[in-house]
Parts: structure tokens; sequence; C-alpha cells
């Protein structure tokens, strides 16, 4: 169980999080919604320490991660994968070798073991004889697959998904979270994706939570968010132009 | 006014704090996890053996004006014999290890930044902490091993190349006897002049890779936040290599 209590941050004289509350359940698929520059991504890297909040506490399976050391930290982190909004895969190496780098530093493995496990995790997304190809050679859809390949390689407990389907078309949004889906029905761990995508994330999310002005104003099952009265989620549901949700 | 000074003088406190707490992270981290021999290899081969034209046709130059610069200045006191003393001095404890140290600074440590920088930006550095993994070991250990090693020897190669460089302007140009020209320099180099440039260059590698590796860093955002960095790089490396240079030499004379 991850959870964030009390959570302020601030950039300079900007007010990103404040006094955010959060439990995500184990195992399932959380999403984060809410509008652009609310601090979703923000919240994001709260999660997995990549930020540390002015006050506050987040909490990993009950330890408090902001006040460990870089090695405390570093043990907690690798529960995590995490597949980044720009994906953030390494462009010096090759396709295999941005898989494979994550077994080569954490594990023991032979380089064949290696070889195997990185094949059958691109293929489980897949992609098939590209894993010589650079990342720049590749397309926005594919590097988001090889994103996930890495994240799910060494089969973590939990899964970070910062705007997967961002810039994507349709048809390759909907296999992106097809895909999303599969994975966690395949490996069961617990996902937490900060998502735009209004319909389609409720079918892939089993929880949602929408942030707005730094607080979580509602956080419950799918359902319980399309059904939601709250003028601001209703708004940001419907994409309407009315409502409290100022664009900025 | 009084409180936009002390806004520039908290801003300047702590870079100075944050670049003394990633070079002592660094040393500790060279001295835990130096990184993988393939890494320091991978930097080896970029900092140092990819400087050589540059570093060779510097020192050729280098010794070439030295060497007739020198036969004119001495010809007036009749000592052109004194050449070779007079080019490989300068060069050894001086013009070696800096200009060595500053061809590298322009070639090398703004490539460094821009790496580094570029991986910043792109969030593959964060991508990497999210592994458990120390962005260190990968990024900045091997480059500061590397630095250490190339900027000596780099510096070695200065030295030989522009001390030919003034033999064939003093020598075979301007006709200074060819044994008088070795034999002097010989005679007047000690072990203490070679050992102080090369203490000056080990320590100039150093700072290259330190502030190459810090400004990449904490590069700021997007292309214009790296290329802000790639040039604050060069130019503060430079800065403070003529800066350590002098109180070194004060030490070390």
């Amino acid at each position: 169980m991850i959870s964030l209590r009390n959570v302020h941050k601030s950039f300079g004289a900007q007010k990103v999080l404040d006094g955010l509350d959060i439990d995500i359940e184990d195992g399932k698929i959380t999403a984060i919604i809410g509008p652009s520059g609310e601090g979703k991504s923000v919240l994001l890297k709260h999660l997995i320490g990549l930020l540390e909040p002015d006050s506050g506490s987040v909490e990993v399976d009950g330890e408090n991660i902001v006040a460990l050391r870089r090695s405390e930290l570093n043990r907690i982190r690798e529960k995590f994968g995490m597949l980044f909004q720009n994906v953030a895969l390494f462009d010096s190496m090759t396709v295999f070798e941005n898989v494979a780098f994550p077994l080569e530093e954490k594990t023991s493995l032979s380089k064949a073991e290696i070889r195997g496990k990185v094949l059958s995790a691109l293929e489980d997304v897949g992609l098939k004889n590209i894993e010589n190809k650079f990342p720049d050679e590749l397309s926005g859809g594919m590097k988001k697959r090889v994103g996930l390949a890495r994240a799910v390689v060494l089969n973590p407990e939990i899964i970070l998904f910062d705007e997967p389907t961002t810039g994507l078309d349709p048809i390759i949004k909907r296999a992106i979270h097809q895909l999303i889906k599969d994975t966690h029905a395949k490996f069961g761990f617990t996902a937490v994706i900060v998502s735009h995508e209004i319909p389609e994330i409720f079918d892939v999310a089993q929880n949602v939570a929408m942030l707005f002005r730094g607080k979580i104003l509602q956080h419950g099952s799918a359902e319980d968010i399309q059904k939601s009265d709250h003028p601001a989620i209703r708004q940001f549901i419907s994409g309407s132009l009315d409502g409290p949700i100022q664009m900025v | 006014m009084v409180q936009a000074l002390g806004h520039t003088t908290i801003g300047v406190l702590r870079d100075l704090g944050r670049a003394g707490w990633f070079l002592l992270y660094s040393i500790y981290m060279i001295l835990r996890q130096p990184g993988s021999l393939v890494h320091v290899m991978k930097q080896l081969r970029f900092i140092g053996a990819k400087s050589l034209f540059v570093i060779v046709l510097t020192a050729a130059f280098t010794g070439m004006v030295l060497g007739l610069q020198g036969y004119y200045t001495l010809a007036k006191f009749g000592s052109e014999g004194m050449l070779g003393t007079a080019v490989a001095l300068s060069l050894i404890r001086e013009l070696g290890p800096v200009l060595a140290a500053l061809m590298v600074t322009g070639r090398a440590g703004s490539a460094i930044t821009a790496e580094i920088g570029i991986m910043r930006i792109t969030e593959q550095i964060d991508a990497l902490e999210t592994m458990a993994l120390d962005p260190f070991k990968y990024l900045v250990t091997p480059k500061f091993i590397a630095a250490m090693i190339s900027l000596p020897l780099l510096c070695a190669i200065f030295d030989v190349v522009g001390i030919y460089g003034g033999w064939l302007v003093g020598v075979k140009l301007l006709g200074v006897n060819p044994g008088a020209y070795f034999y002097e320099m010989e005679n007047s180099i000690v072990w203490r002049d070679v050992y102080s440039g090369f203490m000056k260059s080990f320590s100039f590698g150093l700072i290259i890779a330190w502030i190459g590796c810090y400004k990449g860093y904490y590069a700021g955002h997007g292309a214009e936040g790296v290329s802000k960095a790639t040039t604050e790089s060069v130019v503060l490396t430079s800065v403070i290599i003529l800066v350590w240079d002098y109180f070194l030499t004060s030490v070390l004379l």
C-alpha cells in the first residue's frame, strides 16, 4: 500500500500539492486524472522519491520514504518500475540494451538468460526484430512499448505510468491501454497511471482519483468517479469550458 | 535592492555548496563504486585518445612559437644555447599542463556537460534513479577517473611534441646547435619540474570532470538550459584552471 499524508510541495511561489492525501490500493490499477499543470506528474514522482515533499509523508508498505537515506530509498525503489511521459530510453543504447540494462545491473543472470528474458519482454509488448535499433529510429508508440518492456522486465510490485498514451494516435492509444491491462492481469502489479484520456481511462483503471488545486477531490472506483456530481469532476469528464476549472 | 542582493548571495552560496557536495560525493563514489571498466575505457577513449590530434597540433605550434620568440630574446644576450632549456621549462612547468587542459575543456568538457545535460532533461537520469541505480556510478565516476588518467598523459605528449616543435624552429630553421639544445635542457630540468607539471595536469583533469559533470547534472530546462550549462561549463572550467594554476604554482615552486 502506498499512502500520502498531508503532502505539500511548492516550486518557488507556485503551490502544486497542498495537503494532499491518498491511499493507493495494492494490486489494482489506480488512475490519477486532472487538468494539465495540476501536479499529476509531480505527485507520481513523489511516490518513488524523485521529488521530496516540503512537508508530509509518503509511505510505501508502511515505510516513510521521505526520511530515508539514498541506500535505503534504493531498497524501496527496487519494488518499482516506471514508464516516463517521454519514455526516457537511454538514447545511446539499442532497444535490446535498454531492456537488458536493469537485468544486467540488478540480477546475476547469465547472458543467455538475459537475452531470453529481453526477447520475451519485447514479445509481450508486441515487438519483434527491433532489438538492434536505437530509440530515435522508433515511432512514438514503439518507444512506449519498449519503455513498458523495460519497466516490467524485473517483475516489479508497483509500476508508475506517467501519461503513457500522450501524443499517440487513437489506435496506438487503445493498444497501449490494452497492453497495460494485459500485463497487469499477467503480473498482478500495483499500477498508478497519470492520464488525461477520458473516457478510455475508466475502462483501464479500477480506481480513479481526481487531482485539483493540490488536493485529491475524490477517489473511488471508476464507476463512482464517472457518476460523481462534483462540478469540477463533471466538467473535466465532459470537457466543458464552463465550470470551476479555468484554463490558465 | 537589499532583498535582491540577499537573494543573489543565497543563490551563489547554495550553488557553491551544491558544487562542493557534488565533488565530495564523486570522490566518495570513485573510492566506493568506481563503475565498470568498460565505462572507464569508453571515457578514456573519448576524453584521452580522441583529444590526441588537437593536443599534438596545439603542442607543435606552441613549441614552434616558443622556439621563435625564445631564440630572438636569447640572441640579444648571446645565449641561444639556452633555447632548449627555455622551451622545455616553459612547457613542462606551465604551458603543457595549462594548454592541454584548456584544449580538453573545449573538446571534451563541453561534450560531457551536453551529454549529461541532455540525459537530465530527457529524464534518463531519473530513469536510472527509478531503477535504484546511482547515476554517479554510470555517468560521473568513469568520467572523473578517465579525465584524471588522461590529462597527465596528454600533458606528457604535449611537452614532448612542444619540445620537438621548438627544436624544429630553433635548430633546423634558425641554426641553434642541436647538441646545446638538448644538453642544456637535460642539465636544467629536474624531476620536480616534471612532477609539478603532472600534479597540475592531474588536478586539472579533476576540475574538467567536476565542472563538466556538475553543470550537466544540474542543467536547466530544455535545449536552452543545456546550451547555457555547456557555455558556463567551458568558461568556468577555464577560469578555475587558470586560478588554480596560480595557487598550485605558488605552492609547488
